[in-house]
C-alpha cells in the first residue's frame, strides 16, 4: 500500500526534474525522490540502507547540490535554446524507447516469490551487513577508503586558488588610499552618510549638498541599481504633505505654531532648488 | 518485487533523459544521481528477492562511490564556474580558456 502511494510521487518528482527551469526546484524535487527511496528501503527490509539514505542523500549530498547551488547564483536557470537542433526530441524518443524495453523485458521475467530476509537478517540487519561487509567485501571496503581520500584530495586541490598577488596589508592599503587621493583626488575619509530627514533617515535616503543636489556616494551603490533609491524633491515634498495632513487635523496651523510655540518642533527643509522651506510641526 | 524493479526503470528512464536533456550541469548532475538511486533500489529489491544481504552491500559501495562523485563533480563545476562564469554544459566546449 505504501508503495503505491509513494511510487507516483517519485515518478512526478523525478518527471518534475526534468521540467521544472530552476535548479533549486529540481533540488527540492530530488529530496522528495531521496526521502521516498528511503521509505521503500524500510520496506523492503534494508533499515540500515534506510537510515543511511535519509543521513547521507537527503542530509549531505543534496546540502552540498544546494551549497554550490547557492554558490553559483540561485537564478541560473535553464536555457530553453536548442544547442543541437532536435536534441531533446530525439532524447525523449530515446529515453521511452529505452524505458518501454526495460519495462517490456522485466514484465516478462517471472521473478517467482520473494524469499525474504528474515532468515538472513537474524540477529539485526546491520550486524549482518557487517559481517558480509567486513569478510567477503573486506578490499572492496579498503578500496573505497581509498576513493573517499582520493575523492577529498581532489576536491580540495580543484577548490583550491593560488594567491597570484600579495595579500594586501593594513599599510599598503592606507598607502594606496593616499595614492588615489593623490592622483584622482578620491576622498581619505569615510563616504557620506545617508540623508537624515524629518520622516526618513534609511540607507536609502541619499543626503543633500549645499547646493541642493544629492550627493551620490551617500548610498549604496546596489540600491541605485536596484533604482531604489528615494529622490530629494519628493522629500521635499513630503513637508507638503505633513502640512496638509496637519490642515485637516488642526484647524490654523500657522496660528498654532505661534500660539504653543513650546509644543511644537521646527524642522528646515532645504528643497532642491535651494530654497529654504520652514515647516511647524505641532506634536 | 516486480513493482519494485519496475519503479526503478522507470526512475532509471527518466534520469537518462534528464542527462541528455537538460543543459545546467547542476541539474544534470541531479540526474545522475537519480538513475544511480533507481539502481540502487533495484540492488536492494533483488536483496530481498533472494533473500541474501549481498545487493544491499552493493547498494552501499553504490552510495560511497556516488558520494565521491558528487563531491568531485561540484568541485569542478564550481572551478568551471569560476572561470567562465557559467555553469551550462554547452558552454564548456573547450578543454582550455
Amino acid at each position: 500500500m505504501t508503495f503505491w502511494i509513494l511510487a507516483p510521487l517519485m515518478v512526478a518528482a523525478a518527471l518534475g526534474l526534468l521540467f521544472v527551469r530552476k535548479a533549486v526546484h529540481a533540488a527540492m524535487l530530488l529530496a522528495v525522490v531521496m526521502i521516498s527511496l528511503a521509505v521503500l528501503y524500510a520496506l523492503l527490509e534494508a533499515p540500515f540502507l534506510f537510515a543511511v539514505q535519509i543521513i547521507v542523500y537527503t542530509g549531505a549530498i543534496l546540502m552540498l547540490f544546494l551549497f554550490v547551488l547557492m554558490l553559483v547564483g540561485v537564478d541560473a536557470s535553464d536555457s530553453v535554446v536548442e544547442t543541437i537542433r532536435g536534441q531533446r526530441l530525439m532524447a525523449t524518443v530515446v529515453g521511452l524507447l529505452f524505458g518501454a524495453v526495460l519495462v517490456i523485458g522485466i514484465g516478462q521475467v517471472g521473478l517467482g516469490t520473494a524469499v525474504g530476509l528474515e532468515e538472513a537478517n537474524a540477529g539485526g540487519n546491520v550486524d549482518r551487513l557487517a559481517d558480509i561487509l567486513f569478510s567477503r567485501y573486506v578490499f572492496a571496503f579498503e578500496a573505497t577508503s581509498a576513493l573517499l581520500i582520493t575523492a577529498a584530495l581532489g576536491a580540495m586541490v580543484l577548490a583550491h586558488r593560488e594567491r597570484v598577488s600579495a595579500k594586501p596589508t593594513q599599510a599598503s592599503l592606507a598607502a594606496q588610499r593616499l595614492r588615489d587621493y593623490a592622483e584622482h583626488g578620491k576622498p581619505l575619509g569615510p563616504l557620506p552618510a545617508p540623508g537624515v530627514y524629518a520622516r526618513h533617515n534609511a540607507v536609502d535616503t541619499p543626503a543633500l549638498l549645499p547646493d541642493g543636489t544629492i550627493a551620490e556616494s551617500s548610498v549604496s551603490r546596489v540600491l541605485a541599481a536596484r533604482g531604489t533609491v528615494r529622490s530629494a524633491p519628493a522629500l521635499a515634498d513630503d513637508i507638503h504633505e505633513v502640512r496638509r495632513q496637519l490642515g485637516d487635523d488642526v484647524s490654523m496651523p500657522a496660528t498654532a505654531g505661534k500660539d504653543g510655540a513650546a509644543a511644537n518642533t521646527t524642522e528646515d527643509v532645504t528643497t532642491p532648488d535651494g530654497s529654504h522651506t520652514d515647516g511647524e510641526d505641532s506634536k | 518485487m516486480t513493482q519494485y524493479i519496475v519503479l526503478s526503470a522507470i526512475l532509471f528512464t527518466i534520469g537518462c533523459v534528464g542527462v541528455l536533456t537538460r543543459r545546467n550541469a547542476i541539474v544534470v548532475f541531479m540526474c545522475v544521481e537519480l538513475m544511480l538511486n533507481a539502481s540502487n533500489l533495484a540492488l536492494v529489491t533483488f536483496a530481498r528477492q533472494h533473500g541474501n544481504l549481498d545487493g544491499q552491500v552493493a547498494a552501499f559501495f553504490v552510495r560511497v562511490v556516488a558520494a565521491a562523485e558528487v563531491v568531485i563533480g561540484l568541485a569542478i563545476i564550481m572551478t568551471i564556474f569560476r572561470t567562465r562564469r557559467s555553469a551550462s554544459v554547452d558552454d564548456a566546449s573547450l578543454l582550455k580558456y
